[in-house]
């Protein structure tokens, strides 16, 4: 059965119009996914000028809404949506940093993805752009909030940290062991990614899809492939999306083992992490017979999906039944238990207004899964999505734990009836939309959150603009928040419940 | 005497790759063989010593106060032999202010290097210390009422003597408080976790985290040397069968070989207990210690009810 097609609108409105419209979507329950700038060329259909895409979607039934505004590109400037949505805030923020429109009005104007020592003026999206620039002055000074009282002391640690992680500052101001405020300063990974995919065809983009986030990689290449097809008008057959949800829980349950066990370690608890790490390994074989690859790179293709084998059912039933033994041994463990309980919540209001996605928001109390609101195919009765409302880390715990079960379930009512082998939708009938610019727009539910990715395809048929927005970008100020009133010694613990990705949110 | 330090000298580090070994075996690891400790010590004494700036003499001094400490508390306490020409120093009070001596000269060094995590650690390293240090002293006393002496040697042989002071009640609840006031003061699960990489959770090991090269490799010597002490002055209260009561040869180098044998199932079953833990909360450690103070409290009231009829 095919999911029903989502309901697609695309308005161009003046800029004036966009913060009464935008009110008027979030009331009626869409949320903010995404913000994209755009430089039209003077060839456009409207003109050389700077296009800012807000896209608002919501769902069961399936939605999707784009306000397109065009911006004087030589002094582009946007009211501010801050006030009314905190990620509309951030991707305002992005927007100004690499192309330099500035949100009127802004509450928090200053650079959030802007390296420190980029030079003033330069910014990395502009066509104009050119080789990356030394360090030079940079674009002022941004100190951190200094809390004052008394026996305050400050804790920095990082970009470098002890293990094998990506670099991110963090600045805890601390009485005793008590955490008074986390400033977390990230972007320090940026690698030019949405620069890269400009100019590319459809099949190069892919590759780099798969890598903006290397734990995601079928989360990241699926996004991007929804929109390429919706921007190409590629029909996938059902068993490629059937394929493609399958690949999807693979790398949910991989992940989640791996966390499970990470959790444990942090508590002191090795031997758990060790047996999850044993899972974890089966997982990754069992990735690597299903696409050749143990992190599931190439089971994702343009237009369909390719499977070199099927995961049998008494496999996946003995793997369940380790992570369940696993998960139940954790639990079960006075001081494990006791150390996850109450420590670092997220209130439920807080993860409403910072607009928080995934597991973080379900362990929050929202129900938020792309699953239910964005269906790739027909999941059936396996599909159940566990919400818990502690908003700690064994509320984060247990919805990962049963993430993983109900995972399990899907691969094996997926599975049935899949055939190994490629399967891909035909590319439309020739000369259909050529010449005009083409976008999507792609949203599934990886095992962080919903990923949206946005594509503009040229005339031609190349990527002229990709957009994607990990829900890592979401959830990052989640953290300081849930760590107002934990101690210090609590933080690797809460910070690995949420276990957000650097890489996938600093393009 | 002599050779009791030197054997501590040589077999602490030999018992932490014990444990180690032990550890990695239950969770189904090769790992690295007991020598291993050695062969990092080896490594970090041929490396260039590294001061960090800023740092004055109590950074500098602190390693070898740290090692020249527990080496004379090696010496002190009755391991291998009761009749040592140090016997009559080995007295609890002090043996007790020694150990305290090597903490604290550590957690100054931790201070002096001015950073935020040489600070955490040592104010959580004397949180424990504070706590640690009277249940030792009071767990000892009650061992020490029965022989009438606060010193160690007389404490152990008027064990050997009467074995059935061992099975008192006052000696099983002070051996208790003991124990887990060893596990403390070492640094072991479920008080600290030595080995987590994370810097934030850490006790021990942040406070020495500007160490490096033979620096290092003095504080780690120094740590297996206390964690092996202690276990052995462990072993010889609760069981102290075999300990020479002369200075002959044989009976002391028997009394070694049981020693070693002693700590180092002790040792392993500490290893093999931990796989069994998990740390606990860092504001949940009072709760812990002050729970093995009352039991060292019992053990002294007890002491004293029991044998003052």
């Amino acid at each position: 059965m095919d999911p029903r097609p989502a309901f697609r609108t695309v308005t161009d409105i003046d800029v004036a119009e966009l913060p009464g419209r935008a009110v008027g979507l979030l009331r009626a329950g869409h949320r903010l996914a995404l913000v994209a700038a755009h430089h039209d060329a003077a060839g456009a259909p409207f003109g050389r000028a700077l296009r800012v895409v807000h896209l608002f979607v919501s769902g069961p039934p399936d939605t999707r809404t784009e306000l397109h505004v065009r911006l004087d590109p030589d002094g582009p400037e946007l009211p501010t949506l801050a006030h009314l949505s905190f990620p509309g805030g951030r991707f305002e923020r992005e927007m100004r940093d690499l192309y330099g429109i500035v949100p009127l009005g802004h509450p928090l104007p200053h650079r959030l993805v802007r390296h420190f020592h980029w030079p003033r003026g330069w910014y990395p999206m502009s066509p104009r752009a050119g080789e990356v620039p030394p360090f030079a002055e940079p674009e002022g000074p941004y100190p951190f909030l200094e809390v004052e009282g008394d026996g305050v002391y400050e804790i920095p640690v990082g970009p470098v940290h002890a293990g094998l992680i990506e670099p991110g500052h963090f600045r805890f101001s601390v009485v005793g062991e008590t955490i008074i405020k986390l400033k977390a300063r990230l972007w320090f990974t940026h690698k030019g990614v949405e620069k890269l995919f400009e100019g590319r065809t459809v099949e190069r983009g892919l590759p780099l899809a798969e890598r903006i986030s290397g734990d995601t990689a079928v989360g990241h290449a699926l996004a991007y492939c929804l929109a390429v097809e919706e921007a190409a008008g590629i029909q996938v057959p059902e068993d490629a999306r059937r394929a493609r949800a399958l690949l999807l829980e693979l790398e949910r349950l991989h992940n989640h083992v791996a966390d499970l066990g990470a959790l444990c370690t942090d508590v002191g608890h090795g031997i758990l992490g060790t047996h999850a790490q044993r899972i974890r390994e089966a997982l990754l074989r069992l990735n690597r017979e299903v696409t050749g690859h143990r992190l599931l790179r190439g089971g994702v293709v343009v237009g369909g999906a390719h499977l070199r084998a099927v995961p049998g059912r008494a496999r996946m039933r003995a793997l369940g039944d380790d992570i369940r033994s696993v998960v139940g041994l954790a639990l079960g463990h006075t001081t494990v238990r006791d150390r996850f309980t109450g420590t670092a919540g997220l209130p439920a209001a807080a993860a409403r207004d910072l607009g928080c996605l995934g597991y973080v928001a379900r362990a929050s109390g929202l129900v938020r899964d792309a699953r239910l609101a964005h269906p790739l195919c027909d999941y059936g009765p396996a599909l159940d999505v566990p919400v818990h409302t502690g908003g700690d880390v064994l509320a984060r715990f247990l919805v990962r734990a049963e993430e993983a079960d109900t995972s399990l379930a899907l691969v094996g009512h997926l599975a049935e009836g899949l055939a190994a082998g490629e399967c891909a939708g035909r590319p439309p009938a020739p000369g259909s939309g050529r010449g005009a610019v083409r976008a999507g727009v792609g949203i599934v539910e990886g095992w962080r959150g919903t990923i949206v990715t946005r594509v503009e395809l040229a005339g031609g048929g190349e990527l002229t603009r990709v957009k994607a927005a990990d829900p890592s970008f979401f959830n990052w100020p989640a953290l300081p928040v849930a760590l107002a009133d934990t101690i210090v010694p609590d933080f690797p613990l809460a910070n690995k419940s949420f276990n957000l990705s650097y890489a996938g949110n600093d393009l | 005497m002599a050779a009791q330090v030197a054997a501590v000298c040589a077999g602490a580090p030999l018992l932490t790759g014990l444990m180690r070994q032990v550890r990695a075996r239950l969770e189904g690891r090769a790992g690295a063989g007991v020598a291993q400790p050695w062969r990092d010590l080896r490594k970090l004494m041929r490396k260039e010593p590294i001061t960090p700036m800023g740092t004055g003499p109590a950074f500098r001094a602190a390693p070898l106060l740290l090692v020249a400490t527990t080496v004379v508390v090696a010496a002190l306490v009755p391991l291998a032999s009761t009749a040592t020409p140090a016997g009559g120093s080995s007295d609890l009070i002090l043996v007790v202010a020694l150990l305290a001596l090597g903490t604290v000269a550590l957690a100054l060094a931790g201070l002096d290097t001015g950073t935020a995590f040489g600070g955490m650690g040592a104010s959580r390293e004397m949180t424990v210390a504070a706590l640690v240090e009277p249940t030792i002293l009071l767990a000892v006393f009650a061992l020490s009422m029965p022989s009438g002496s606060t010193n160690l040697a007389d404490i152990v042989s008027g064990g050997l003597h009467d074995p059935d002071r061992l099975a008192s009640p006052a000696g099983l609840l002070a051996t208790a408080a003991l124990a887990v006031a060893v596990l403390a003061e070492t640094g072991r699960l479920p008080v600290d976790n030595p080995a987590t990489h994370l810097e934030l959770t850490m006790v021990h090991e942040a406070m020495v985290l500007e160490y490096a090269g033979p620096d290092l490799a003095l504080v780690e010597l120094g740590a297996q040397m206390r964690l092996a002490v202690l276990l052995g002055l462990l072993a010889s209260l609760a069981a102290p069968w075999g300990i020479a009561t002369t200075a002959s040869p044989p009976a002391v180098a028997l009394a070694l070989l049981l020693l070693a044998v002693k700590v180092a199932l002790l040792g392993a079953v500490l290893a093999a207990a931990e796989v069994f833990w998990a740390k606990l909360r860092l504001f949940r450690v009072p709760e812990l210690l002050a729970g093995s103070f009352l039991l060292a409290l019992l053990a002294v009231t007890a002491s004293y009810f029991l044998t003052g009829e």
